[in-house]
C-alpha cells in the first residue's frame, strides 16, 4: 500500500488523471462509431511529428535553463531550412538533408546568440526566452516578407514576393519520412483499387524518433551531458570540479535549438506544410506540457518524460476531438487542450522540487 | 532622490536606455508616417484616456517584489464577463457600465486570490507563472462564454449570442455602453476632446496609489519588494500581504478593461483580454519601469510612448517598405522586443551587481578588476 502512494506522489496527480481520461477516451471510443484503427494511426503520426520537439527541451532543463519557452528560435531555422532547400529547387531525401543541413547551421547561429543572452539573466530564464521568441519570430515576420524568395509555389501569387502562409510540400518532401517502409495493417481494398483503412505504422517516421531519442541518450551520458546535468544540479558544486558553467549552458541552448529546428522538419513533412508567419508564435507551449505530462519537471527531465508525456498529450488531443464531439456534438477539445495544457505547466511551475527522496 | 545630486546625462541615458531607444524609435517613424501633428495629440489624448487606467495595475504587483504582473490578464477576463452581462441585460450608458464593474469586481476579487495563491507557491518565478496563468483562464473563460453561457446561463439578448444558438459571439458591439464613461463630461477644445470624467477617474487612481504607498500595507509591500526573509522576521504576514498585492491589482486591471473597452466600443470576446496584458507590460516598461521599481511617471511616460509608436509605426512601415503587413508586423515585433530588452537589461543588472557584491567581498580593492580576474578564472 505504501508503495502504491510513494508511487503516485512520485508520478502525480495530473498524469494519473490525464492517463485515465486517455483510457477511457480508448475504451469508449469503439461505443460512440469511432474507429480505433484510425485513431491508432493518428495518435502514431501525431507523436511522431511532435516528440522530437518535446526532446529538444530535454538538454536545457538538465542544464537548469528551465523550460525552453525559446524554441521558436529552433523552428526558425527549421524554416529557414526548409524554405532555402525549396528555393534551391532540391526535392526528395536530398532536399529533406539539405534542409537539415542548413537547419543545424542556423539553428547553431542562433543557439549560440540565445545561450549567451540567457547566461547573462541568470534565474529570469523562462520568462526573457519566452519574450526573446516573440520578438524573433515577429522579426522573420518581417523577413519573410522582404527576403529574397523567388520560386513561384513558395511566394504569394498576385504580388510575387513574400512567402505565402503555408507552402505545401507536395512536390518536395511531403511524408518522406511517414511512408519509408510504413506498414498497413487490416487495410482494405476498395473499388477503385487503392487501399483505404486500416492500421498504418509510419516505420520510417518512427526509426527517425528512435534515432534521435538514442542519440539524446548518448549524448547525455558523454563528458559534455554529464558535466551539463552536473551544471543544472549544483553549479557552483560543477564549478569547483572544474566545469565552466557559463559553456555548458550555452552547449545545452545550441543542442536544443539545433533539435527543435529539426523537429519542426519532421513535423512540415508530416503535416504536409510549411507554415511560416506567426504559425511558430506559441509551437514552444505544446511541447512544454507534453515533457510535462511525462512526468519532468522545471529541473529533470529523461528520454523517458519524452516519450510518455507526448504520447499522453498526443493521444489526448487525438481523441478528444473525435469522442467528445460524437457525444456532446459540439468541438469541446481546444478548449480542453488550452486547460490541460496551461495547467500542468503550472502545476509544474508550484511543485516543490524535491532533493531527496 | 538629492535634487543636488550633479546630473550625468549619459548615466541618465544608460539608466533610461529602454526609453530612449523607444523615443528614438517614434521620433524617426512620424516624418516617415506624415500624420499631422494635431492628427497624432487628439489620437494620443483619446488613448490616454482610454487606457492609463489598465497600467496602473502593474504598479503594486512591482512595489511588492513580484515582478510585472502579467496575470492582470485575470482581472481584465472578470471584466469583459461584467460587459457581457451589462449587453445581455441591455443596460444602457454609465448604469451599465456599473453593472459591468459590480459583477466584476468580486470576480476579480476572487480571481486575484487564487491568483496570489498560486504565485505563493512559485516564488521567484511569479512572471512566467503569471503569464501561464493568463492562458490558463484563457481556457477557463472560453469554457465559460462558449458552453456555460446559453447552456446553465440564459442569454437573453440575440446580438450576444453566436449564430448556432449557443455561447457569446466572439466579437461583441458595447453599443448600449460605449463612451458611458467618456461623453459624461466631454469638453471640445479646438479639433481636440476632453474626457473630463474619465481624467478624474485616472487622477483619483493617481492619489489613491500616492495615498496607498503612505499606509501601513503600503510600506509592507514595498519591506516585502525589498527582502521578504527581513520583512517577516520583522513580523510581516508575506503571503498575505503579496496576495493583497495582488488582488488590488486584478481589480484594476478589471475597472482597466471596462474602461477600455466603454472607449473603443467593440469587443473581441476572447481575445480582447490578451491585449491587455501585453499593452500594459510594454507600456509600464517603456515608461522607465523596471522589473522591482515602477512610478506613476513611468506609467504616464509609458502609455505617451507606445501610443505614439501604435499611431505612427504602421503607416510609417507601410511607407518605407511599401507593405502594410510589414508595418504591422513591426509593431507587434517592437512591442515583444521592448519588453524583452527591459527584462534582459534588469536581470543583467542584477546579476552585474550581485558579482560585484560578491567581488567586493573578496577585498579587492578595484571591483573591476576583481570582476575580470574572476571571469578569467570561470574560462
Amino acid at each position: 500500500m505504501n508503495r502504491i502512494k510513494a508511487f503516485i506522489t512520485d508520478f502525480g496527480w495530473p498524469r494519473i488523471i490525464i492517463a485515465i481520461f486517455l483510457l477511457a477516451l480508448f475504451i469508449s471510443a469503439p461505443f460512440v462509431g469511432v474507429k480505433l484503427d484510425a485513431s491508432f494511426t493518428d495518435v502514431f503520426n501525431r507523436f511522431g511529428q511532435n516528440v522530437i520537439m518535446v526532446l529538444a527541451l530535454v538538454p536545457m532543463v538538465q542544464a537548469g535553463c528551465g523550460l525552453n519557452f525559446g524554441l521558436p528560435l529552433g523552428i526558425l531555422s527549421g524554416l529557414l531550412g526548409s524554405t532555402m532547400a525549396m528555393q534551391f529547387g532540391l526535392t526528395g531525401p536530398m532536399g529533406f538533408l539539405v534542409a537539415i543541413l542548413i537547419t543545424i547551421f542556423f539553428g547553431s547561429i542562433f543557439g549560440l546568440g540565445y545561450g549567451k543572452l540567457l547566461n547573462k539573466v541568470k534565474g529570469e530564464e523562462m520568462t526573457i526566452a519566452m519574450y526573446v521568441g516573440f520578438s524573433a519570430v515577429m522579426l522573420f515576420s518581417i523577413l519573410w516578407l522582404l527576403l529574397p524568395y523567388t520560386k513561384p509555389d513558395l511566394v504569394m501569387g498576385y504580388a510575387g514576393e513574400g512567402l505565402r502562409r503555408s507552402i505545401s510540400l507536395e512536390k518536395y518532401w511531403d511524408k518522406i519520412l511517414n511512408n519509408f517502409l510504413a506498414l498497413r495493417i487490416g487495410s482494405v481494398r476498395n473499388l477503385a483499387g487503392n487501399l483505404s483503412g486500416g492500421f498504418i505504422f509510419p516505420t520510417g517516421l518512427m526509426m527517425f524518433v528512435a534515432a534521435c531519442v538514442v542519440f539524446m541518450w548518448f549524448f547525455l551520458r558523454t563528458k559534455t551531458g554529464t558535466a551539463m546535468t552536473a551544471v543544472g544540479s549544483n553549479p557552483d558544486f560543477a564549478r569547483a570540479s572544474g566545469v565552466s558553467v557559463e559553456k555548458m549552458r550555452t552547449t545545452s541552448v545550441v543542442v536544443s535549438t539545433i533539435i527543435g529546428g529539426i523537429g519542426i522538419l519532421v513535423y512540415q513533412q508530416s503535416f504536409g506544410f510549411v507554415q511560416v508567419y506567426d504559425a511558430p508564435l506559441y509551437m514552444a507551449f505544446p511541447a512544454v506540457s507534453a515533457l510535462l505530462i511525462g512526468g519532468a519537471s522545471v529541473t529533470k527531465a529523461s528520454m523517458l518524460n519524452v516519450v510518455i508525456g507526448t504520447l499522453l498529450f498526443q493521444g489526448m488531443l487525438t481523441m478528444t476531438p473525435s469522442v467528445i464531439n460524437s457525444v456532446l456534438k459540439t468541438d469541446m477539445s481546444e478548449v480542453i487542450r488550452i486547460i490541460v495544457s496551461n495547467g500542468m505547466i503550472i502545476y509544474a511551475l508550484t511543485r516543490k522540487t524535491k532533493v531527496t527522496k | 532622490m538629492n535634487p543636488l545630486k550633479k546630473f550625468e546625462p549619459l548615466k541618465f541615458i544608460s539608466d533610461n536606455i529602454v526609453t530612449v531607444i523607444f523615443l528614438a524609435l517614434t521620433i524617426i517613424a512620424i516624418p516617415f508616417s506624415r500624420l499631422s501633428g494635431i492628427y497624432i495629440l487628439s489620437n494620443l489624448i483619446d488613448r490616454f484616456a482610454r487606457s492609463a487606467f489598465l497600467v496602473f495595475a502593474l504598479i503594486l504587483p512591482i512595489m511588492a517584489g513580484m515582478g510585472i504582473n502579467f496575470a492582470m490578464v485575470l482581472g481584465a477576463t472578470a471584466g469583459q464577463i461584467g460587459l457581457i452581462f451589462a449587453i445581455d441585460y441591455n443596460v444602457m450608458g454609465i448604469q451599465g457600465l456599473l453593472l459591468a464593474t459590480c459583477i466584476g469586481v468580486p470576480l476579480s476579487i476572487f480571481l486575484g486570490w487564487f491568483c496570489g495563491q498560486v504565485l505563493n507557491r512559485a516564488r521567484g518565478r511569479e512572471m512566467v507563472t503569471g503569464f501561464i496563468l493568463g492562458y490558463f483562464m484563457d481556457g477557463v473563460y472560453q469554457f465559460f462564454g462558449l458552453y456555460v453561457m446559453g447552456w446553465l446561463i440564459p442569454i437573453r439578448t440575440r446580438e450576444v449570442m453566436q449564430v448556432t444558438g449557443s455561447g457569446v459571439r466572439n466579437t461583441l458591439a458595447l453599443g448600449p455602453v460605449r463612451g458611458g464613461l467618456d461623453n459624461i463630461l466631454n469638453l471640445q477644445v479646438g479639433p481636440f476632446h476632453l474626457p473630463l470624467l474619465t481624467f478624474g477617474v485616472i487622477a483619483f487612481l493617481c492619489l489613491f496609489i500616492i495615498w496607498f504607498r503612505k499606509t501601513k500595507l503600503g510600506h509592507d509591500m514595498r519591506a516585502i519588494g525589498q527582502d521578504q526573509g527581513v520583512s517577516h522576521s520583522a513580523g510581516i504576514a508575506v503571503d498575505r500581504t503579496r496576495i493583497m498585492a495582488i488582488v488590488i491589482s486584478t481589480i484594476l486591471a478589471c475597472i482597466g478593461q471596462i474602461i477600455y473597452l466603454q472607449n473603443m466600443g467593440n469587443m473581441g470576446t476572447y481575445t480582447s483580454q490578451r491585449q491587455a496584458g501585453y499593452f500594459a507590460a510594454a507600456a509600464i516598461l517603456v515608461g522607465g519601469a523596471t522589473v522591482s521599481k515602477a512610478t506613476i511617471m513611468n506609467v504616464f511616460v509609458g502609455v505617451f510612448l507606445v501610443h505614439s509608436l501604435y499611431i505612427t509605426m504602421p503607416i510609417a512601415g507601410k511607407e518605407i517598405f511599401k507593405s502594410a503587413m510589414v508595418g504591422q508586423y513591426m509593431s507587434d515585433f517592437i512591442n515583444y522586443a521592448i519588453i524583452a530588452l527591459a527584462l534582459v537589461l534588469h536581470a543583467w543588472r542584477n546579476k552585474r551587481n550581485a558579482d560585484l557584491a560578491r567581488a567586493g567581498l573578496r577585498g579587492h580593492a578595484d571591483k573591476d578588476s576583481a570582476l575580470a580576474a574572476q571571469a578569467g578564472a570561470v574560462q
